[in-house]
């Protein structure tokens, strides 16, 4: 039986943690690979690489970083974060990722999802999309819109139709993030992912709102999830990747164990 | 020292990783004779078995892996380089090598809940004990990304199973030559010892 994934995600500037990582012991850790690593051995089953580096010309040290990972973490990660063409996603690929994640670029220009499904295959290229409630309209029936520019810029699409829009273009695997409950800690948007779920055949990955165990339990079951993306929870030392999966699997779930 | 076969599937340097990980030489090479001469040989994959086959045809690879199979030498396959060592593989209605007799089937799930590909963790269960999958406990679970299945058409040749909609063949195997659908190369500790084991293999399935 498949089992449910436990992902985390990390944002990366110029090569280095965008918020360094807090482990229980309390040591501070700003280096992407070494908590990468530390998580691989925890028994984390997938990351994802987020590179928020601003200027272009320091985008290649993302690169190090991608090698670097998968040098020493054999379970998949993907790398996403300002990649726009076929050819950025190539160059992250050959460095060692095992799946590119395209966001905002693939609302701008969605012909990108067709032309990286067909050059490396569905199962490399996850969408990613940014999701804010709205009222329901005939524009957005669902309430839920794509946003882009971390939530700033609304973009008149519905969420629904963009799922089902980027499984058709050749997407493999979809990142469900809900703007409104990210940062909240509050728990995921439980309606949203299992509206996306019910709208794609893809697998669906939920992100943004988790800040206790039973919230990655509830988008597990209730909100039809197959993964949870996890970030400040295990950033800040509060819980652990095995204290996490300790407490889904003791829930009955069909969860890995390192 | 193990050769892996360039025959431009994905996951080349992937595998190379994990082996250089282990301390284990190796080098990656497109060409027929350096792989006729090898002794030990990686045969790895990602994408489809039709264009995989392709190449092989043009490059050589073909006949250069069934004389090392005829041989001895210890070969893994993984993923799609455990596909097409069937007869034949549903994709793309594609013949392939038949070092092991059957064939390669399209999952066709009756549950909609089961997404294709089948992607992510799924626990491997041996059903035949093997020197490369000694290292294994009930309830590992390994990393899958596949849409086709093997089926082999002896039972002899199936060694572990796994579970999605239908119990399938996650290992197969025939005399030197083995072969996993699931990533060892990106399975953690379950599948990197399954590389460092075959390095030490010598062919003999049991």
């Amino acid at each position: 039986m498949l089992m449910k994934r436990v992902i985390s995600c990390l944002d990366v500037r110029d090569g280095k943690l965008a918020k360094s990582v807090k482990f229980l012991d309390t040591r501070d850790i700003g280096d992407p690979v070494l908590t990468a690593k530390s998580y691989y051995e925890q028994g984390l089953d997938e990351l994802v690489f987020y590179d928020i580096t601003a200027s272009s010309d320091r985008r290649a040290i993302m690169l190090d970083v991608v090698s670097a990972v998968a040098a020493q973490v054999f379970i998949p990660f993907s790398v996403g974060g300002g990649l726009a063409t076929v050819e950025d996603a190539h160059r992250v690929l050959l460095a060692g990722a095992e799946k590119v994640n395209f966001n905002s670029q693939a609302v701008k220009n969605p012909a990108v999802l067709t032309e990286a499904s067909r050059a490396f295959g569905a199962q490399c290229v996850v969408l990613s999309m940014d999701v804010k409630r709205v009222p329901k309209t005939a524009v957005i029936p669902s309430g839920f819109e794509i946003v882009i520019h971390g939530g700033r810029t609304p973009m008149g699409l519905d969420a629904l139709d963009w799922a089902r829009r980027g499984e058709e273009l050749g997407a493999g695997e979809l990142v469900v993030n809900s703007i409104d409950a990210d940062g909240t800690k509050a728990g995921y948007d439980l309606e949203l992912t299992r509206l996306v779920a019910e709208s794609v055949s893809l697998p669906v990955i939920a992100s943004g709102g988790g800040g206790k165990p039973e919230h990655l339990y509830d988008v597990l079951t209730q909100g039809k999830a197959d993964a949870a993306l996890v970030a400040s929870m295990l950033h800040f030392g509060e819980y652990t990747v095995k204290g996490l999966k300790d407490y889904l699997a003791g829930r009955g779930l069909a969860i890995r164990r390192g | 020292m193990i050769t892996i076969i360039d025959y431009k599937a994905g996951n080349l340097t992937s595998v190379q990783r994990a082996l250089t990980h282990l301390g284990l030489p190796s080098r990656i090479t497109p060409d027929a004779d350096e792989v006729r001469r090898s002794e030990r040989i990686i045969f790895p994959g990602v994408g489809h078995a039709g264009a995989a086959m392709a190449v092989l045809k043009e490059r050589g690879l073909d006949g250069a892996l069934k004389e090392a199979f005829a041989r001895g030498t210890p070969i893994l396959g993984i993923c799609v380089g455990c596909q097409i060592l069937l007869d034949h593989s549903e994709e793309a209605d594609t013949p392939c090598l038949g070092l092991i007799p059957g064939r390669c089937r399209r999952f066709a799930p009756s549950d909609r809940s089961l997404k294709i590909p089948h992607m992510g963790w799924n626990p491997v269960e041996v059903r035949r004990p093997h020197p490369l999958l000694s290292g294994l406990k009930p309830g590992d679970a390994v990393y899958f990304v596949h849409s086709y299945y093997t089926v082999p058409d002896a039972e002899e040749h199936a060694f572990a199973e796994t579970e999605y909609g239908i119990r399938f063949a996650s290992a197969i195997g025939r005399a030197n030559l083995f072969a996993t659908q699931f990533h060892l190369e990106k399975s953690a500790g379950a599948g990197l010892g399954v590389l460092e084991r075959f390095a030490h293999w010598d062919g003999s399935p049991c």
